[in-house]
């Protein structure tokens, strides 16, 4: 299977940020029919529906329903607000697109906003992006701005459409939604207990939906070619492409764009295949976030939602961390934990607590002060942070601790009884 | 039950609720105990506790209580093995960091999370790694910190944000790192802010003055009432080994709801104190000597006497503390009257009675106070309402918070944490002629109040005041913020000037007793220098016999009384106390005084012995009260007019006349004056 561009731009484009290199392969071509009035709300929606988008933040919610939960003729404002707090550990794809295809992005909100009656838009965009990716953004929004794309009364429809930037200040749990709108609002990233959820009260008490930006980027692309293109690039419940963003040890780490369903060979291909000419021992294929594979289990799958699901995994964010023969699982599994011991916003019990508990207990694993039978605790701790959190954060941390378990167990136990106390070691500190 | 009832299954029992309640709420009004720490139900949910997660069939995972909203056909599961996993688990992540220093804990043995973690704890911990140690900022004199034992509930801070209406407290860092804390380092100075030691479920937020002096489990929680304000809140005296260690709120939906003022919680600290009067004293050959009673009570007799047959009952004056309980103030009446004196007064900073209307009917808000949360519009004139009436500037908040226009006339701005509709900073001579433009700004709606505060009734040309006020309420409810706990109370009494029986002459009033000197003056838990307008200690001082039932002294007393009586303050005695909203609250002495210190009311009982009066054999307050009530309700006879003639014009006042309208706080009165935790809260405040 060939690599595509949907949300990226094509590699040979020169400057492909600039609005003139957008607009020269097609871009804003379907904003402009809605400015004049060719296009209306009801036809968007009903093609993202159709189209079988699924957001590709993590979690897969088809986004054409999600769009439906706003509330139809209410008052103003209501809000879409784009997700760009892109965190995820291993995944790079929305950094990618603010900085190579951000008009892309703009329309899609743009189209989006129009189709669910929002006149207001926020693009929340990571903390750590200031480098590069937020400039390029900021200077796109002011092409657009001059070319009449965005502001009030646009186009013969005289529509309006605002897009506000704003930059967090990097804390991955401003990345879940509810938390992302409480830090939109000025204060700490706390996530909201749902329900309510976000459409029915979001940003400021009104309807909002969030959209990741990935997702927001697919949306001219499915309006101009039609959902059945769109379906057709992808297998059943997986349409259209994913940029995945492939990390670890493989020989050209990066992102590439591929219709869902690609499979996981070819992908490893295309990134180069395993560094060093060593052996493939296991894969996270969506995010730190997501279970392990080892890799007998991960050669037979491709990367799409389904086959994912059915191997125990998830496709996630589609960042896929590729570990050889010679990592050592402790050592990768503490990382993560520490993670989200880190991340954790502190707000309910079991995160707070459970997380810094995980870390440490890995950390004894490390430096030779656990027992054999501190796997039981680890894993009766993971489960009992699973499922009794207010936001996904605490899964996201057990689910590491369970799979590495399920699959590694011996390897945990051998790393257990060889490792030796290393004299007057401090517990290395959290930072 | 409103119309969107749903019908709903908890652990087999089928319930009714209200469409979107939330379901604790629900298992809570059927008496199914669901754990909890952060949901309150006077604050907003959070759900961030995770201990009342419950089995919900159909979900997917375990549900939280506090924030699941009840639908029809709801089925729910409390106990199943699914909900006590889930709450065992959460128990054990609480505890992991938690200090278990219960021992040593202020909190133990009333502790939500000693409670619970016996229903839900591990014998023996699982965690072996080291706990978290989390400093502790210093919040002032009135709230002691523990933040290790700190659960992060966040009760303390939606109390701040929801119901004070200022962050005094929020939460900095993330992940187990977060803290509860002042975001800069300060005291906490909101007057309601003692109730963050209530709603604290464990010992991180104590009450400091407290800490340390008792164990819950040894006390005994007597009911009674705070005598402050005109609010009255029902409060509990825990007391050990016959002394009141500490006060906490008792809940009482049409008073004070949950809450409690710092100043009717921490003014215990006053009881204790080194001016306390244990002992009667009586002056002899110019130096106050302590007695007996029996020598005391003959030698205040002996100077009433003296003093009725060289002067008349005229010549004798009275001055009753406004927070003195209805019997103490109704016997003393009594007593009064029977020598032949009607200058008997509560209104002690009160200057001007010269307009009839200060003299009606007992003064009171005019209005429930759970009728205020559904004002339309409210003009406060001259009062500090936050400093007067703590609990009921809470209710004004709520009015406002849902939409209701407040409005306040002034001599200074005042900080209100709600939205204010017209601000009206006007010298006070001006009041008078600013009223009648500013409530037609400010009233509007159809449930309007107008209330008259503290400053109003100091005000000394009050009598002008209030004939503006009745007139530009126009319809609007006239009301009275009363000071001291018993104003009604004491006017149904008779505590005021005038004949008991309505004939005869007038008697003086408080005014008038501050500018003539009597050969008499009884004080009851009155220290003029402190208690009464500005230089009327100084004609009271001048009384050839001075008498004074008190329960401290202080320089003012032991320089000019002549007899000092012991009595017990009201947390010592029982008595009726008539709010705000004409509540008459009774209640019984929580603790004996200390020393020889009695009850006024059976001082004043033994003192009628020894001036053979009749009518005074009261075996207790009861009876003392049902007199009382009984001459109420007999209609009225005795028109208390003390009317002077028209109205002084406040535009002929000297501006020193104005000087002394402000009164802090925290000097309202003995008790709270003697409580050095209030008054170092108010040195914080002043320096802020």
């Amino acid at each position: 299977m060939d690599l595509v561009h949907v949300c990226m731009p094509p590699p040979d484009a020169e400057r492909p940020w600039r609005l003139e290199s957008y607009e020269g392969r097609g871009g804003y071509r379907v904003w402009r029919k809605v400015l004049a009035g060719e296009l209306d709300a009801g036809q968007i929606l009903e093609t993202v529906k159709a189209s079988g988008l699924r957001g590709r933040g993590g979690a897969g919610f088809p986004t054409g329903l999600k769009w439906s939960f706003m509330p139809g003729d209410c008052e103003q404002p209501t809000y879409l607000v784009c997700n760009s707090d892109e965190s995820e550990p291993g995944t790079c794809h929305d950094r990618d697109i603010l900085r190579y295809n951000p008009h892309v992005l703009i329309e899609g909100m743009a189209l989006a906003a129009y189709a669910m009656g929002a006149t207001v838009s926020y693009n929340y965009i990571r903390g750590e992006f200031l480098g590069e990716p937020v400039p390029r953004f900021l200077d796109a929004l002011d092409e657009a701005r001059a070319a009449g794309l965005i502001g009030r009364g646009l186009g013969a429809a005289g529509i309006d459409f605002e897009l506000h930037p704003f930059v967090g200040a990097g804390a991955y749990i401003c990345g879940e939604e509810t938390g992302l709108l409480e830090s939109l609002e000025g204060k700490p990233g706390k996530p909201r207990f749902k329900p309510p959820f976000p459409a029915q009260s979001g940003l400021y008490g009104r309807p909002t939906t969030v959209n990741n930006t990935q997702t927001l980027a697919c949306v001219p692309a499915i309006v101009e070619k039609g959902a059945e293109w769109f379906k057709s690039l992808g297998p059943p419940n997986s349409a259209g492409t994913m940029i995945y963003s492939v990390s670890g040890h493989v020989e050209r780490p990066g992102n590439y764009e591929a219709p869902l369903g690609v499979s996981f060979n070819e992908l490893l291909e295309h990134a180069g295949g395993v560094w060093k000419g060593r052996k493939l021992k296991a894969v996270i294929p969506g995010g730190s976030s997501v279970p392990v594979l080892p890799a007998a289990i991960i050669r037979e799958c491709t990367m799409d939602y389904d086959s994912l699901s059915e191997a125990g995994s998830a496709l996630g964010t589609g960042a896929m961390i590729v570990m050889d023969d010679r990592t050592c699982m402790v050592s990768v599994l503490r990382r993560i934990a520490r993670f989200y011991y880190a991340e954790s916003c502190g707000q309910c019990t079991p995160c707070r607590e459970g997380t810094g508990w995980l870390y440490r207990m890995l950390t004894r694993m490390l430096e030779g002060r656990a027992k054999v039978s501190d796997l039981d605790l680890l894993l009766s701790v993971a489960n009992n942070i699973e499922g009794h959190t207010i936001c996904a954060l605490g899964d996201a941390a057990a689910w590491p601790v369970q799979s590495f378990l399920k699959h590694f167990r011996g390897e945990f136990e051998e790393k257990i009884r060889s490792s030796r106390p290393l004299a007057r070691r401090k517990e290395a500190a959290y930072a | 039950m409103p119309d969107e009832g749903v019908r709903l299954t908890v652990n087999g029992r089928e319930l009714e609720a209200a469409a979107g309640e939330m379901l604790i709420a629900v298992t809570d009004r059927a008496g199914i105990y669901v754990p909890r720490f952060c949901y309150h139900p006077k604050l907003s949910v959070a759900a961030n506790c995770r201990m009342c997660l419950v089995d919900v069939a159909g979900a997917p995972k375990p549900m939280p209580a506090c924030a699941l909203p009840v639908t029809e056909g709801l089925e729910v599961e409390t106990r199943s093995d699914r909900a006590i996993a889930a709450q065992r688990a959460t128990m054990e992540f609480l505890l992991i960091n938690h200090p278990l220093d219960c021992p040593v804990c202020d909190q133990g043995g009333e502790c939500e999370l000693q409670d619970l973690a016996m229903g839900f704890g591990r014998d023996i911990s699982r965690f072996t790694e080291g706990k978290r140690a989390v400093p502790d900022p210093d919040l002032g004199p009135l709230v002691s910190t523990d933040m290790t034992r700190c659960i992060h509930c966040t009760r303390c801070i939606r109390f701040g944000e929801e119901v004070a209406g200022v962050q005094e407290l929020g939460a900095t860092g993330r992940s187990e790192h977060m803290e509860i804390t002042t975001h800069v380092e300060r005291s906490l100075k909101h007057e309601l802010s003692g109730n963050v030691i209530d709603v604290c479920p464990v010992g991180a937020l104590n009450n400091k003055p407290y800490r340390f002096t008792a164990r819950a489990w040894e006390m005994s929680a007597h009911a009674t009432v705070a005598s402050h304000d005109c609010v009255g809140s029902a409060l509990y005296a825990h007391v050990l080994r016959g002394r009141v260690r500490r006060i906490v709120p008792r809940e009482n939906e049409a008073v004070n709801e949950t809450w409690i003022s710092d100043r009717d919680r921490f003014s215990c600290e006053g009881l204790y104190v080194e001016e306390r009067l244990h002992k009667p004293l009586v002056r002899r050959d110019g130096r106050l000597m302590e007695v007996g009673w029996e020598e005391a009570l003959a030698a205040a007799a002996a100077g009433l006497m003296r003093v009725a047959e060289e002067h008349g009952g005229e010549g004798l004056g009275t001055l009753v503390s406004p927070s003195a309980t209805a019997e103490e103030g109704y016997l003393l009446r009594k007593l009064m009257s029977a020598l032949g004196s009607a200058n008997i007064e509560y209104r002690l900073r009160q200057r001007d009675f010269r307009s009839a209307a200060t003299a009606a009917d007992a003064p009171w808000l005019g209005t429930r106070f759970c009728e205020v949360e559904s004002l339309d519009s409210l003009l406060l004139v001259g009062c500090d309402l936050r400093s007067e009436a703590p609990i009921l500037a809470h209710r004004v908040r709520k009015a406002a918070m849902a939409g209701a226009r407040v409005s306040y006339l002034d001599l200074a701005e005042r900080e209100y944490l709600h939205p204010i509709g017209t601000r009206s900073v006007q010298p006070p001579r001006d009041w008078a002629r600013a009223l009648g433009p500013l409530a037609g700004r400010a009233l509007k709606g159809r449930r309007r109040a107008l209330w008259l505060g503290g400053l109003a009734v100091r005000h000394p040309a009050y009598g002008e005041l209030l004939e503006a006020a009745a007139e530009a309420a126009a319809g609007a409810v006239l009301g009275h913020v009363t000071q001291g706990g018993n104003a009604a109370g004491l006017h149904l009494a008779g505590v005021i000037p005038g004949p008991a029986d309505g004939n005869g002459a007038a008697g003086l009033n408080a005014d008038r007793m501050s500018r003539v000197t009597l050969a008499g003056m009884v004080l009851m838990g009155v220290e003029p220098d402190l208690d009464c307008a500005a230089g009327a200690h100084e004609a009271i001082g001048g009384a050839g016999f001075l008498l004074a039932l008190n329960p401290w002294v202080s320089p003012w007393l032991l320089s000019h009384a002549d007899v000092l009586l012991p009595t017990a303050t009201s947390l010592e005695s029982s008595g009726t106390l008539v709010n705000g909203q004409m509540d008459w609250q009774s209640f019984a002495a929580a603790a004996p005084p200390p020393g020889m210190a009695r009850p006024a009311w059976k001082v004043l009982r033994a003192l009628a012995d020894r001036l053979s009066l009749e009518g005074f054999g009261y075996a207790d307050t009861d009876q003392v009260l049902a007199e009382l009530r009984q001459r109420i309700e007999r209609p009225a006879a005795a028109s208390a007019s003390t009317s002077h003639g028209a109205s002084i014009d406040s535009r002929s006042l000297d501006d020193e006349e104005f000087a002394t309208l402000e009164l802090p706080m925290y000097s309202v009165d003995g008790l709270v004056r003697r409580s050095a935790p209030l008054q170092q809260a108010a040195a914080v405040q002043r320096a802020a």
